[in-house]
Protein backbone atom coordinates (compact mmCIF):
# COMPACT_ATOMS: atom_id res chain seq x y z
CA UNK A 1 0.00 0.00 0.00
CA UNK A 2 2.96 2.78 1.16
CA UNK A 3 4.50 1.51 -2.32
CA UNK A 4 1.24 2.09 -4.54
CA UNK A 5 0.81 5.94 -2.54
CA UNK A 6 4.73 6.88 -3.27
CA UNK A 7 4.17 5.15 -6.96
CA UNK A 8 1.12 7.58 -7.85
CA UNK A 9 2.93 10.51 -6.17
CA UNK A 10 5.91 10.23 -8.13
CA UNK A 11 3.79 9.72 -11.02
CA UNK A 12 1.38 12.74 -10.46
CA UNK A 13 4.33 14.84 -9.91
CA UNK A 14 5.88 13.48 -13.25
CA UNK A 15 2.50 14.62 -14.73
CA UNK A 16 2.78 17.98 -13.01
CA UNK A 17 6.16 18.51 -14.97
CA UNK A 18 5.06 16.93 -18.51
CA UNK A 19 1.87 19.61 -18.05
CA UNK A 20 4.45 22.48 -17.73
CA UNK A 21 6.53 21.42 -20.91
CA UNK A 22 3.26 21.22 -22.65
CA UNK A 23 2.04 24.69 -21.98
CA UNK A 24 5.62 26.44 -22.21
CA UNK A 25 5.95 24.88 -26.08
CA UNK A 26 2.13 26.39 -26.58
CA UNK A 27 3.36 29.78 -25.24
CA UNK A 28 6.79 30.21 -26.18
CA UNK A 29 7.70 32.78 -28.54
CA UNK A 30 9.52 30.90 -31.35
CA UNK A 31 11.22 28.09 -32.17
CA UNK A 32 14.04 28.08 -30.17
CA UNK A 33 12.55 29.30 -26.82
CA UNK A 34 9.70 26.22 -27.37
CA UNK A 35 13.24 23.89 -27.50
CA UNK A 36 13.56 24.40 -23.95
CA UNK A 37 9.97 23.42 -22.83
CA UNK A 38 10.64 20.34 -25.60
CA UNK A 39 13.75 19.02 -24.42
CA UNK A 40 14.08 19.32 -20.43
CA UNK A 41 10.30 19.41 -19.74
CA UNK A 42 10.23 15.29 -20.74
CA UNK A 43 13.68 13.89 -19.25
CA UNK A 44 12.31 14.74 -15.62
CA UNK A 45 9.05 13.68 -16.34
CA UNK A 46 9.89 10.84 -17.95
CA UNK A 47 12.01 10.45 -14.73
CA UNK A 48 9.90 10.49 -12.44
CA UNK A 49 6.95 8.34 -14.08
CA UNK A 50 9.10 5.60 -14.87
CA UNK A 51 10.68 5.66 -10.98
CA UNK A 52 6.82 5.30 -10.06
CA UNK A 53 6.90 2.30 -12.15
CA UNK A 54 9.71 1.18 -10.76
CA UNK A 55 8.57 1.72 -7.19
CA UNK A 56 5.31 -0.31 -8.35
CA UNK A 57 6.61 -3.05 -9.76
CA UNK A 58 9.41 -3.36 -6.05
CA UNK A 59 6.19 -2.95 -4.38
CA UNK A 60 4.88 -6.52 -5.52
CA UNK A 61 7.77 -8.35 -4.23
CA UNK A 62 6.48 -10.36 -1.14
CA UNK A 63 8.97 -13.92 -1.85
CA UNK A 64 12.58 -13.10 -3.52
CA UNK A 65 12.89 -16.25 -4.34
CA UNK A 66 9.54 -15.93 -6.15
CA UNK A 67 9.11 -12.53 -7.37
CA UNK A 68 12.73 -11.67 -8.48
CA UNK A 69 11.32 -10.91 -12.25
CA UNK A 70 9.77 -8.23 -11.02
CA UNK A 71 13.17 -7.01 -10.16
CA UNK A 72 14.70 -7.60 -13.74
CA UNK A 73 11.64 -5.00 -14.76
CA UNK A 74 12.78 -2.66 -12.63
CA UNK A 75 16.36 -3.26 -14.52
CA UNK A 76 14.85 -2.51 -18.01
CA UNK A 77 12.64 0.88 -16.79
CA UNK A 78 16.06 1.86 -15.47
CA UNK A 79 17.67 1.07 -18.86
CA UNK A 80 14.46 2.90 -20.37
CA UNK A 81 15.49 6.11 -18.10
CA UNK A 82 19.45 5.51 -19.60
CA UNK A 83 18.31 5.50 -23.33
CA UNK A 84 16.25 9.20 -22.07
CA UNK A 85 19.25 10.79 -20.71
CA UNK A 86 21.14 9.94 -23.60
CA UNK A 87 18.87 10.90 -26.70
CA UNK A 88 16.62 13.54 -25.24
CA UNK A 89 19.16 16.26 -25.09
CA UNK A 90 20.68 15.29 -28.51
CA UNK A 91 17.72 15.48 -30.36
CA UNK A 92 17.39 18.91 -28.73
CA UNK A 93 20.77 20.04 -29.54
CA UNK A 94 19.89 18.27 -33.16
CA UNK A 95 17.15 19.80 -33.86
CA UNK A 96 18.00 23.44 -32.52
CA UNK A 97 21.22 22.88 -35.23
CA UNK A 98 18.51 21.62 -38.18
CA UNK A 99 16.06 25.01 -37.46
CA UNK A 100 19.34 27.32 -37.29
CA UNK A 101 20.94 25.39 -40.36
CA UNK A 102 17.13 26.15 -42.41
CA UNK A 103 17.19 29.66 -41.35
CA UNK A 104 14.81 30.02 -38.78
CA UNK A 105 15.72 33.67 -36.76
CA UNK A 106 15.72 33.87 -33.50
CA UNK A 107 13.73 35.85 -31.41
CA UNK A 108 16.51 38.02 -29.36
CA UNK A 109 15.87 40.53 -26.83
CA UNK A 110 16.68 43.91 -27.60
CA UNK A 111 19.83 44.73 -26.48
CA UNK A 112 21.01 40.87 -25.95
CA UNK A 113 23.57 39.19 -28.09
CA UNK A 114 23.58 36.54 -30.99
CA UNK A 115 26.95 35.66 -31.18
CA UNK A 116 26.05 32.45 -33.93
CA UNK A 117 24.63 35.47 -36.14
CA UNK A 118 27.74 37.53 -35.78
CA UNK A 119 30.43 34.61 -36.53
CA UNK A 120 28.27 32.31 -38.55
CA UNK A 121 26.78 35.02 -40.84
CA UNK A 122 29.05 38.24 -41.27
CA UNK A 123 27.46 41.50 -42.66
CA UNK A 124 27.25 42.00 -46.06
CA UNK A 125 28.82 44.83 -47.26
CA UNK B 1 49.15 2.45 -41.90
CA UNK B 2 48.91 4.04 -38.68
CA UNK B 3 50.47 2.91 -35.41
CA UNK B 4 47.89 1.64 -33.19
CA UNK B 5 48.23 1.88 -29.31
CA UNK B 6 48.60 -1.85 -27.50
CA UNK B 7 45.10 -3.63 -27.58
CA UNK B 8 44.09 -4.42 -24.01
CA UNK B 9 42.74 -7.90 -24.68
CA UNK B 10 40.27 -7.34 -21.25
CA UNK B 11 38.49 -5.18 -23.10
CA UNK B 12 36.92 -7.08 -25.58
CA UNK B 13 36.16 -9.45 -22.30
CA UNK B 14 34.60 -6.40 -20.55
CA UNK B 15 32.40 -5.83 -23.65
CA UNK B 16 31.14 -9.19 -23.65
CA UNK B 17 30.57 -8.97 -20.17
CA UNK B 18 28.82 -5.72 -20.27
CA UNK B 19 26.94 -7.57 -23.64
CA UNK B 20 25.70 -10.32 -21.52
CA UNK B 21 24.69 -8.75 -18.56
CA UNK B 22 21.97 -7.07 -20.64
CA UNK B 23 20.55 -9.65 -22.55
CA UNK B 24 20.10 -11.59 -18.94
CA UNK B 25 18.22 -8.67 -17.83
CA UNK B 26 16.02 -8.64 -20.89
CA UNK B 27 15.42 -12.10 -21.35
CA UNK B 28 14.57 -12.87 -17.44
CA UNK B 29 14.97 -16.75 -18.56
CA UNK B 30 18.13 -18.52 -17.19
CA UNK B 31 17.51 -22.33 -18.29
CA UNK B 32 21.13 -23.51 -20.46
CA UNK B 33 18.68 -22.70 -23.91
CA UNK B 34 18.37 -19.47 -23.60
CA UNK B 35 21.75 -18.63 -22.30
CA UNK B 36 23.60 -20.42 -24.46
CA UNK B 37 21.82 -18.54 -27.24
CA UNK B 38 23.38 -15.22 -25.44
CA UNK B 39 26.51 -16.64 -24.82
CA UNK B 40 26.95 -17.26 -28.65
CA UNK B 41 25.23 -13.78 -29.59
CA UNK B 42 27.33 -12.01 -27.25
CA UNK B 43 30.70 -13.87 -28.66
CA UNK B 44 29.52 -12.62 -31.85
CA UNK B 45 28.55 -9.46 -31.71
CA UNK B 46 32.05 -8.81 -29.30
CA UNK B 47 33.87 -10.47 -32.33
CA UNK B 48 32.23 -7.91 -34.69
CA UNK B 49 31.99 -4.63 -33.18
CA UNK B 50 33.75 -4.85 -29.53
CA UNK B 51 36.11 -1.61 -31.31
CA UNK B 52 33.34 0.70 -31.29
CA UNK B 53 32.52 1.14 -27.86
CA UNK B 54 35.95 2.39 -26.73
CA UNK B 55 37.99 4.62 -28.32
CA UNK B 56 41.73 4.42 -27.09
CA UNK B 57 42.12 0.63 -25.01
CA UNK B 58 45.86 1.33 -24.16
CA UNK B 59 44.12 3.28 -21.03
CA UNK B 60 44.32 0.97 -18.16
CA UNK B 61 41.21 -0.83 -17.32
CA UNK B 62 41.48 0.53 -13.57
CA UNK B 63 41.47 4.23 -14.81
CA UNK B 64 38.55 3.49 -16.81
CA UNK B 65 36.81 1.96 -13.76
CA UNK B 66 37.49 5.29 -11.57
CA UNK B 67 36.25 7.47 -14.40
CA UNK B 68 32.79 5.62 -14.62
CA UNK B 69 32.77 5.72 -10.87
CA UNK B 70 33.12 9.54 -11.35
CA UNK B 71 30.83 9.56 -14.18
CA UNK B 72 28.28 8.12 -11.75
CA UNK B 73 28.86 10.99 -9.44
CA UNK B 74 28.51 13.45 -12.24
CA UNK B 75 24.97 11.79 -13.28
CA UNK B 76 23.83 12.28 -9.77
CA UNK B 77 24.54 15.69 -9.71
CA UNK B 78 23.20 16.46 -13.03
CA UNK B 79 19.89 15.17 -12.29
CA UNK B 80 19.92 17.39 -9.43
CA UNK B 81 20.30 20.54 -11.66
CA UNK B 82 17.72 18.51 -14.40
CA UNK B 83 15.15 19.36 -11.25
CA UNK B 84 16.56 22.53 -10.46
CA UNK B 85 16.10 23.13 -14.80
CA UNK B 86 12.70 21.77 -14.94
CA UNK B 87 11.21 24.11 -12.00
CA UNK B 88 12.46 27.14 -13.65
CA UNK B 89 11.01 25.65 -16.94
CA UNK B 90 7.63 25.18 -14.90
CA UNK B 91 7.87 28.53 -13.82
CA UNK B 92 8.66 30.76 -17.20
CA UNK B 93 5.88 28.43 -18.94
CA UNK B 94 3.35 30.37 -16.86
CA UNK B 95 5.12 33.77 -16.46
CA UNK B 96 4.20 36.72 -18.70
CA UNK B 97 6.22 36.63 -22.10
CA UNK B 98 8.36 39.97 -20.56
CA UNK B 99 10.48 37.46 -17.67
CA UNK B 100 12.27 36.09 -20.64
CA UNK B 101 15.24 37.46 -22.50
CA UNK B 102 16.13 34.90 -25.37
CA UNK B 103 19.64 35.20 -26.60
CA UNK B 104 22.69 33.41 -28.20
CA UNK B 105 25.92 33.34 -26.40
CA UNK B 106 28.90 31.59 -27.20
CA UNK B 107 31.25 29.41 -24.98
CA UNK B 108 34.59 28.36 -25.53
CA UNK B 109 35.99 24.95 -23.48
CA UNK B 110 38.79 23.62 -22.17
CA UNK B 111 37.74 20.20 -23.40
CA UNK B 112 39.45 18.17 -25.93
CA UNK B 113 38.02 14.79 -26.54
CA UNK B 114 34.60 14.20 -28.92
CA UNK B 115 32.96 12.14 -25.83
CA UNK B 116 33.87 15.05 -23.10
CA UNK B 117 32.41 17.67 -25.41
CA UNK B 118 29.32 15.42 -25.95
CA UNK B 119 28.85 15.38 -22.05
CA UNK B 120 29.35 19.20 -22.24
CA UNK B 121 26.50 19.64 -24.75
CA UNK B 122 24.18 17.29 -23.20
CA UNK B 123 24.58 18.57 -19.84
CA UNK B 124 24.51 22.48 -21.25
CA UNK B 125 20.90 21.27 -22.83
CA UNK B 126 19.81 19.56 -19.83
CA UNK B 127 20.07 22.47 -17.50
CA UNK B 128 18.23 25.33 -16.36
CA UNK B 129 17.41 27.69 -19.23
CA UNK B 130 20.15 27.07 -22.06
CA UNK B 131 20.17 24.73 -24.94
CA UNK B 132 23.18 23.91 -27.05
CA UNK B 133 22.85 24.78 -30.68
CA UNK B 134 25.71 24.20 -32.61
CA UNK B 135 29.76 23.40 -32.07
CA UNK B 136 32.65 24.31 -33.96
CA UNK B 137 35.68 23.54 -32.61
CA UNK B 138 36.07 24.31 -28.96
CA UNK B 139 33.50 27.18 -29.27
CA UNK B 140 29.66 26.27 -28.28
CA UNK B 141 26.38 28.27 -29.28
CA UNK B 142 24.14 28.98 -26.33
CA UNK B 143 20.33 29.83 -26.67
CA UNK B 144 19.99 30.73 -23.19
CA UNK B 145 16.49 31.96 -22.47
CA UNK B 146 16.69 34.44 -19.73
CA UNK B 147 20.14 36.86 -18.41
CA UNK B 148 20.49 34.12 -15.33
CA UNK B 149 20.61 31.03 -17.50
CA UNK B 150 23.18 32.87 -19.55
CA UNK B 151 25.35 33.99 -17.00
CA UNK B 152 25.03 30.39 -15.31
CA UNK B 153 27.36 29.17 -18.27
CA UNK B 154 30.39 30.58 -16.01
CA UNK B 155 32.68 26.81 -16.49
CA UNK B 156 31.81 25.26 -13.64
CA UNK B 157 30.02 21.95 -15.87
CA UNK B 158 33.61 22.28 -17.68
CA UNK B 159 35.70 22.09 -14.21
CA UNK B 160 34.03 19.06 -13.68
CA UNK B 161 33.45 16.88 -16.60
CA UNK B 162 37.44 17.58 -16.81
CA UNK B 163 37.69 15.98 -13.73
CA UNK B 164 36.07 12.86 -14.66
CA UNK B 165 38.59 12.62 -17.15
CA UNK B 166 41.72 14.13 -15.50
CA UNK B 167 44.87 11.98 -15.08
CA UNK B 168 45.61 10.36 -12.05
CA UNK B 169 48.44 12.92 -10.37
CA UNK B 170 51.67 10.76 -10.41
Amino acid sequence: MVFTIIAALLILAGLVFFFGAAVGLLRFPDFYARMHAAGKGDTLSSLLVIAGFAVYQIGGVHDLSHDWPLLLVVLKLLAIVVFIYLTSPTSTSALADAGWEDGIDPIIEPGRENHLEDDLRPPQP
Amino acid sequence: METRSPRNPFYAVLFFAVLLAIWVVFSGLLDPFHLTLGIISCGIVTWLSSDLLFDDRSVPLRRRAVQAWRLCHYVVWLTWQIVLSNIAVLKLAFSPRSALQPQIVRHRTALKTDFEKFLLANSITLTPGTVTIKILGDTFYIHAIDDASAAGLNGEMDRRIARIFEEPAS
